[in-house]
């Protein structure tokens, strides 16, 4: 019975970074086995073509059929999502150390108590409120407009990238920490402390 | 069909992620704040399986799938776009705690504010089509 019981927690817990980092160099190498390369921020480009947007720039003129693989990818990594997040959770998640939920608290920030993004970012109330909206919207122009001014995220460059030791992608790499610890440090309390 | 180990390979990695709690706003601003290993180990361990798979591949040439040899592409040389593309998405992943991949993983699992930050990711790419020429790279 206490062996069934630590096995439940295992698969139903946080899995331990270990062997979710192992997993994640595994479908990496799944890919490039499959002929492909791993590297999730060129979807966007792809549907940006899909809707037409070849019409306005040369970059976006490719054959999206070519790229359907990789939306097979994605369209797969939101069913595992789902998949985890609905069959295999048992709610105890995203334990995160004292000092963090602490360090939230001053910035109006909701603790996780089993959910895996806050509250006060996330909710379909802050999403209502135009500074909500705001933070959202921002948030993806970054993250779109960066990844491809970069030529890749954090599959393409931090794991692949530097797996193939990779010096751009170091540099890209040392990027995402200048603009990540920016955020965390100084802007994020700029933000919701004016709230 | 040719799609299926394709979307197979992508739900294995959405179930990781989520499970990793990568995909979590809080762990990732705990990773900035160095408060926690988490983050650091499952990327440092993800680089080393990395490492030595790609190793054997070169060093033993092996075949993909279909037969042909594996080529791994190479990164394009230059400073500018990666050190200035690079911290700006920074600032997004910080910001909303996610990156392209779990945008749609997060979706997955009923987020559903994360629309808004696809729509933004989108609108972004586009937005880089349209600079494209007169950036520095």
């Amino acid at each position: 019975m206490e062996n069934c019981k630590n096995t439940m927690e295992l698969i139903f817990g946080t899995w331990h970074w270990a062997i979710s980092g192992f997993l994640i160099g595994v479908t990496m190498l799944i890919l490039t086995y499959f002929g492909k390369s791993f590297g999730m921020s060129s979807n966007l480009r792809t549907m940006c073509s899909m809707a037409g947007a070849g019409k306005f720039s040369d970059f976006f003129k490719l054959d999206w059929r070519e790229q359907k693989w990789s939306l097979a990818v994605v369209l797969g990594a939101f069913v595992g999502g789902f998949i985890a997040f609905y069959f295999l959770s048992d709610g105890s998640g995203v334990n995160v150390n004292p000092e963090t939920i602490t360090q939230l608290q001053t910035l109006g920030i909701d603790a996780p108590n089993g959910k895996l993004m806050p509250d006060a970012i996330f909710s379909v109330e802050t999403l209502q409120s135009p500074k909500g909206f705001a933070i959202l919207l921002i948030g993806g122009l970054l993250i779109g407009f960066g990844t491809r001014y970069a030529g890749g995220c954090t599959s393409g460059h931090a794991i692949s990238g530097l797996s193939n030791l990779q010096l751009p992608s170091l540099v890209a790499v040392i990027g995402f920490f200048i603009g990540g610890l920016a955020m965390a440090h100084y802007i994020l309390p700029l933000i919701f402390k004016m709230a | 069909m040719k799609l299926a180990r394709f979307f197979l390979t992508g739900i294995f990695f959405g179930i990781v992620l989520t499970k990793a709690e990568a995909v979590s706003w809080y762990r990732i601003y705990e990773m900035f704040h160095f408060q926690s290993f988490h983050m650091y180990g499952i990327i440092g361990t993800a680089l080393f399986t990395g490492i030595v798979g790609l190793q054997i591949i070169k060093k033993y040439k092996v075949k993909d799938y279909n037969g042909l040899p594996i080529n791994i592409i190479e990164k394009e040389r230059g400073f500018w776009r990666y050190i200035i593309g690079g911290s700006l998405f920074g600032l997004g992943w910080a910001l909303v705690g996610c990156c392209p991949g779990p945008i749609f993983i997060l979706l997955g699992t009923g987020t559903y504010a994360i629309a808004v930050v696809l729509t933004g990711a989108l609108l972004g790419t586009y937005i880089y089509g349209l600079l494209k020429d007169k950036l520095p790279h």
